[in-house]
């Protein structure tokens, strides 16, 4: 499916912004595959040959690239895509569980993907029929400390049970309001969150906690004890 | 004496605005750039290097000396790529980092470039964070409004540019010669050193690639002194660190201290290794560094005294697991990770890491022999120092480490012709 043209305008203005940042054209690359994401949900072969349009290369160099990372789709993704780690310390406290309660939960036979071949990638994607929700592991996000970890279009969703999981995973088909817990106060769709990742903020970015109560366990137990990094010389008390 | 714990770069994580720019000045935030700029470059660097930093992303190497490899007056850009793609199984400081207080690292990268003479910095940020992808645009955009970012800094006649640049999942991108190739717009694959980057790096021209957490360092050493920073630490490990507890004990959390703690004080701070329950194994800094025991609870957590047990320090990423663990699982799921993030560049990585993971696979299913132990440590020692990055030589380290320690873990898997492991009884909910 072309892009209209009204899209391709849009996207062309954008498009000239992003490659604006950087000193060569190519480095914009990465930030123009997350923004034809952002349009369509997936880097479609549209996607890709805009890529290379705008920036003199060939379609074969787009794919080389867009397929070399795991956060570009290749068919569309759930509005809201839920990723669950199942890399081995959040696997271990939990992770294996919630994937399998979930995948069981939204019908994997349902799914869009299920039992097609993706060669040994254990991340296989599957999408609820609706289109709403995808399911999906992923590697260790950096927020062990919270562990079991869910990512919804990659917010965070700390200290995840098979209920809560459960729970999260309904809100999001029947369109009930969602927040991470460590993140904007509405969530994101996919394209949306795509859209970000090309640079393009939506103003979200004041919303949510400095910082969770793991992230801050050592500096509350700091300043309960007393305890302080040491004063400069010539300045100590 | 100095205090156990010793708040630094976290210290201001508790304040609701800590993430604004209004939020940072309020504690002196911006001081030590100005203080910067108004020193000749080189004697900033001279001051990181008697700082004794060395890089917290894993290497270790000294901060100041990489930015000495810098050549000046060479007529060709310089670059600061900071290498925030913070992606190390178990590694989780990088990013409350950024979500919490993202000036401090935008005044690190204003006194680095300054110092490195460096008119353009990116921030590589991992995509798979969105939020902290959102507080980095907008402390960016604040820092620019302010007059601390673009032409002119602060009056000094320093120009610098950030780019905030979000990648799209690859593990590989937090290797910083593939952060490069990746940032150029290609396929994250590593590249041949030499030329190291300081000589031939982004563009082909000087770069300097530090991780989060040095950079961030690097305002405090200015304001306080290279000596308030070296009087923290041990003797060739010195300052603070953030040291990130997950896992099996009582409390999970970030603990900055300095380097040389001993893990059995930082589980005593996280409430013990969690009700019941004893520790079993434990890996200091992520999944690329060999795995110890409770053998090991008071070795001094610093470079060279994890060196000593035989393992790395790393990215203090201490994931903890008691005795509910099944190490081969753990094991098996660690080697599933390098093979779905090695880049496939160099045969010993690409092929090693998928033979290691269907060997793993069968001797957790109780399918194994004695000899496929043999063949497993075979496979890593034609992996490691063959490999073309440290991703391959990482991949080696929980297979070589849990065989050394537990090896009739594996045998009994054999015997039983199953895990004898409950999963149920290890998560986070067990006995709840």
């Amino acid at each position: 499916m072309a892009f209209t043209d009204e899209a391709l305008a849009r996207l062309r203005a954008d498009a000239a912004d992003i490659i604006g940042r950087y000193p060569r054209p190519r480095s914009a690359l990465l930030p123009l595959l997350h923004l034809v994401q952002s349009e369509e949900g997936y880097v479609s072969a549209e996607g890709i040959r805009f890529c290379a349009e705008i920036l003199g290369i060939t379609e074969t160099e787009v794919t080389g690239v867009a397929s070399f990372y795991t956060m570009y789709k290749r068919s569309p993704a759930g509005e809201y895509q839920v990723g669950v780690c199942t890399n081995t310390l959040c696997a271990i406290m939990g992770g294996d569980q919630i994937y399998a309660d979930l995948a069981e939960h939204l019908g994997a036979a349902e799914h869009r993907g299920a039992g097609e071949d993706h060669g040994d990638d254990h991340h296989g994607d599957i999408v609820s029929e609706d289109g709403k929700v995808g399911l999906e592991r992923v590697e260790c996000n950096a927020a062990c400390d919270y562990a079991p970890v869910i990512m919804v279009n990659w917010e965070f969703f700390d200290n995840m049970t098979p209920e809560t999981a459960r729970q999260l995973v309904d809100d999001l088909r029947a369109g009930n309001k969602v927040t991470p817990t460590r993140g904007p106060g509405r969530l994101c769709t996919w394209k949306e969150a795509s859209r970000i990742l090309a640079g393009f903020g939506d103003g979200q970015a004041t919303d949510g906690p400095s910082a969770g109560p793991a992230s801050l366990l050592g500096l509350k137990i700091a300043k309960d004890r007393g305890w302080k990094a040491p004063e400069p010389a010539g300045e100590s008390k | 004496m100095t205090d156990t714990l010793t708040p630094v770069l976290t210290r201001n994580w508790d304040e609701p605005d800590s993430f604004t720019l209004a939020g940072y000045r309020r504690h002196g935030g911006y001081s030590a750039a100005a203080k910067a700029l108004a020193m000749q470059p080189d004697d900033v660097i001279a001051a990181v290097k008697a700082s004794g930093l060395r890089g917290r992303g894993g290497a270790g190497f000294p901060t100041g000396m990489k930015w000495s490899f810098i050549p000046q007056g060479d007529g060709k850009p310089h670059y600061l790529t900071v290498n925030a793609d913070e992606s190390e199984p178990g590694t989780c400081k990088d990013i409350p980092l950024m979500m919490a207080s993202p000036h401090t690292l935008i005044e690190g990268i204003i006194i680095t470039c300054y110092a490195i003479r460096a008119g353009h910095a990116f921030i590589y940020v991992r995509g798979e964070v969105l939020h902290v992808v959102r507080r980095l645009q907008l402390a960016v955009a604040e820092a620019y409004e302010a007059g601390y970012l673009g032409k002119n800094i602060l009056g000094s006649g320093f120009d610098l540019d950030i780019v905030v640049h979000a990648g799209a999942g690859a593990y590989i991108c937090g290797e910083e010669t593939a952060l490069l190739t990746s940032l150029e717009g290609y396929r994250g694959l590593p590249r041949n050193r030499p030329p190291f980057p300081a000589v031939e790096g982004l563009y082909a021209s000087p770069t300097v690639i530090n991780n989060v957490e040095s950079i961030s360092s690097v305002p405090s050493i200015i304001n306080n002194g290279a000596d308030w920073f070296s009087g923290l630490g041990t003797e060739k490990s010195k300052g603070y660190g953030i040291f990130s507890l997950s896992g099996h004990v009582t409390n999970p959390g970030q603990f900055e201290a300095p380097l040389g703690i001993t893990l059995r004080e930082l589980i005593d701070l996280a409430g013990g290794i969690r009700a019941g329950h004893r520790l079993k194994f434990w890996t200091p800094g992520g999944s690329s560094t060999p795995i110890l025991t409770d053998e090991h609870l008071d070795i001094p957590l610093d470079y060279e005294g994890v060196a000593g047990a035989g393992s790395m320090l790393g990215t203090r990423a201490l994931q903890i697991f008691d005795e509910t663990t099944c190490v081969v699982r753990a094991t098996l799921r660690w080697t599933e990770f390098y093979q779905h993030e090695s880049c496939g560049k160099c045969t010993p990585c690409r092929e090693g890491t998928y033979w290691m993971t269907r060997v793993l696979q069968r001797l957790e299913q109780g399918k194994g022999t004695d000899e496929d132990l043999d063949k497993l440590l075979d496979i890593c020692s034609n992996i490691l120092g063959r490999a073309f990055c440290a991703l391959g030589d990482g991949a080696t380290s929980p297979v070589t480490s849990a065989i050394q320690y537990f090896r009739d873990e594996f045998l009994q898997h054999q015997k039983e012709g199953g895990c004898p492991f409950d999963p149920a009884a290890a998560t986070a909910w067990a006995n709840r």
